[in-house]
C-alpha cells in the first residue's frame, strides 16, 4: 500500500489524483497504525513548516516516519515534504525537522517576488532514478517561499535568486521541491519513476 | 530560467465554454474538459476557469465541470466567478481547483482573502482586480501618455460586478492591500483594454506589478503576439491571460511561446 501522509492541510487530493491516474492505488493516512502497512510513503506537503511538523507530532507520525526513512521504505517528499528532511526551517524556529539532511531551510532573499510561483528549469547534478528521463532544462512547477540549501546529495538544483535544492535521492529517500502533480508530463514522469521503483 | 506564464481562460456558463470557440480537432469545442486537455497539450502553463452563470443551477453545474476538468489536468487550475464565502472557496478546491479567484466579494468583505489564505494557504487565493483608468476633469481620453508629457499621475479605479459597478478604490493601493491580506497572486484585468484586442494596458500592469511582491497576471486586450511580448517587457507582468485569441484559433499557445522565446522572453517550451 502506498501511504499519503495526511496532516490535515495540503495537496493530498491532487497528489492522490495523479497517482491514481498513473494506475496506482494509494491511501491517505493520518494514523501510525495505518502507516505500518505502507510499502511506500509520500509526504505531499503544502503550507507551513511548523504546522506540518506539529501536526505530524500530534498524530504520532513523526517517529514511525523517521523509522521508515531509516529502514529503507521508499519515501517521496513533495515541496514541504522535501523541507521536512532538513534539521529545521527559518519559517518555524525551534521546531525540529526529520533531520535526514544537514542544515536549515531558508527564506528567499534578494528576489523581488516571493513566493516563487511558476515554472523554472532544473539542472541535474547527479544521476538518479527519480529524474530518469528528466534532463537538465526541464521545466517544473514551483510554489514556495522557503527553500532547502544545496548539499552534496542534491540530484538537481534550480536557480531563483540563488541556487536551491530541487531534488534529492538518497537510497530510498527521495524528494522534490517542485510539484510533480502540477508539472504536466515531466511531473508525471517523476511520479512514475517513484511508483515504478 | 524562470518562465513567464501563458494562461488560457475558459469562460464557462452552465457547464459550457462560451465566447465562441473554433477548433476543428475537437468533437465538441465547447466542452471545458476537452479544451483544458488541448491547452495542456499545447503547453499552457496554467488554466483559469471563470464561471459567468447567472443562475443557481449554473453554479451547481460548475462544481461538476471543475471536477471533470481537474481529473485529467496536471497543471494548476484556478477557478473564479461568484466566489463569495469561505465555503464557496472550499467547495471549488475540493472539486479539484488549486486556486480560487475572488473579485467583488474581496472588495465588499476583504477579510474573505485572509480567511481563505488562513485556511488553505496564500497560494490558493488569487484576487482578481478589474481596473479602469480614471479620466481627468480636463477630459483627457484615458490613453497611455508618454513619460515626457506633463499629465498627472495615472489613476485607476477598481470596478466590481463584472465591471459594471465603480468603486472609490485606487487599484494600485487595493493591490498592496490584498497582498497584505494574504493574496497569493493578482489577476489584473484592464477594463479599458478588455475586448479591444489592441494590447494589454502595460502602464496599469507595470504600476501594479512594481507595487507588490506577489505575481501579477495581466489580462484584457490581447490581440496579437506582440502584445504578450510588450506586457512582459514593459508591463513587468509575471503571466498573461487570454481567451478569445486562443479559442478562435488565431494563435496557438505553442506559436505564441515560440514567438516570445525568439523575442527573448523566458517561456516554457515543450
Amino acid at each position: 500500500m502506498i501511504a499519503l501522509l495526511d496532516y490535515g492541510a495540503g495537496n493530498v487530493g491532487s497528489v492522490l489524483k495523479a497517482i491514481n491516474y498513473l494506475g496506482h492505488a494509494a491511501q491517505a493516512v493520518d494514523q501510525p497504525e495505518l502507516l505500518i502497512k505502507a510499502t511506500k510513503v509520500v509526504l505531499p506537503g503544502q503550507g507551513h513548516f511548523g504546522q506540518m511538523m506539529t501536526a505530524l507530532d500530534e498524530r504520532g507520525l513523526r517517529d514511525p516516519v523517521s523509522k521508515m526513512l531509516a529502514s529503507g521504505v521508499p519515501y517521496l517528499g513533495i515541496c514541504l515534504g522535501l523541507q521536512a528532511l532538513y534539521e529545521s526551517s527559518e519559517e518555524a524556529p525551534g521546531i525540529r525537522g526529520l533531520g535526514v539532511l544537514p542544515g536549515r531551510v531558508k527564506r528567499f532573499e534578494g528576489v523581488f517576488k516571493v513566493p516563487h510561483v511558476g515554472w523554472s528549469q532544473i539542472e541535474v547534478r547527479r544521476e538518479s532514478k527519480l529524474l530518469a528521463g528528466v534532463p537538465t532544462g526541464s521545466f517544473v512547477y514551483y510554489c514556495h517561499s522557503y527553500y532547502g540549501p544545496v548539499t552534496d546529495q542534491s540530484a538537481a538544483t534550480t536557480e531563483y535568486g540563488q541556487s536551491f535544492a530541487a531534488a534529492f535521492e538518497m537510497d530510498s529517500v527521495w524528494a522534490v521541491q517542485f510539484h510533480p502533480e502540477k508539472s504536466s508530463e515531466i511531473g508525471l514522469k517523476v511520479l512514475r519513476n517513484f511508483l515504478d521503483s | 530560467m524562470f518562465a513567464k506564464r501563458i494562461i488560457p481562460c475558459l469562460d464557462c456558463k452552465d457547464g459550457r465554454v462560451v465566447k465562441g470557440v473554433q477548433f476543428v480537432d475537437l468533437r465538441d469545442a465547447g466542452e471545458p474538459s476537452e479544451l483544458a486537455e488541448m491547452y495542456n497539450r499545447e503547453g499552457a502553463d496554467e488554466l483559469v476557469m471563470l464561471d459567468i452563470s447567472a443562475s443557481r443551477e449554473g453554479r451547481a453545474t460548475l462544481m461538476d465541470t471543475v471536477h471533470r476538468v481537474a481529473q485529467k489536468l496536471f497543471i494548476p487550475l484556478t477557478v473564479g466567478g461568484g466566489v463569495r464565502t469561505l465555503d464557496d472557496a472550499h467547495r471549488l478546491l475540493a472539486a479539484g481547483a488549486d486556486k480560487v479567484a475572488v473579485n467583488t466579494a474581496a472588495v465588499e468583505t476583504p477579510e474573505l482573502i485572509s480567511e481563505i489564505a488562513g485556511r488553505f494557504g496564500n497560494q490558493a487565493v488569487v484576487v482578481a482586480i478589474d481596473a479602469r483608468r480614471k479620466t481627468s476633469l480636463q477630459g483627457e481620453d484615458g490613453q497611455a501618455g508618454d513619460a515626457s508629457s506633463n499629465k498627472a499621475q495615472p489613476y485607476w479605479n477598481v470596478l466590481t460586478y463584472g465591471g459594471s459597478r465603480k468603486t472609490d478604490l485606487n487599484a494600485v493601493e487595493w493591490a498592496s492591500r490584498v497582498e497584505a491580506l494574504g493574496a497569493g497572486e493578482i489577476l489584473l484585468t484592464s477594463m479599458d483594454a478588455d475586448g479591444t484586442q489592441r494590447g494589454f494596458d502595460c502602464e496599469l500592469t507595470g504600476a501594479i506589478s512594481n507595487a507588490v511582491h506577489i505575481p501579477v497576471i495581466a489580462s484584457g486586450g490581447a490581440g496579437g503576439l506582440e502584445h504578450f511580448a510588450e506586457v512582459f517587457k514593459r508591463g513587468a507582468a509575471d503571466a498573461a491571460l487570454a481567451a478569445s485569441i486562443f479559442h478562435y484559433g488565431q494563435h496557438s499557445i505553442r506559436s505564441l511561446k515560440e514567438y516570445l522565446f525568439a523575442q527573448g522572453v523566458p517561456v516554457r517550451l515543450i
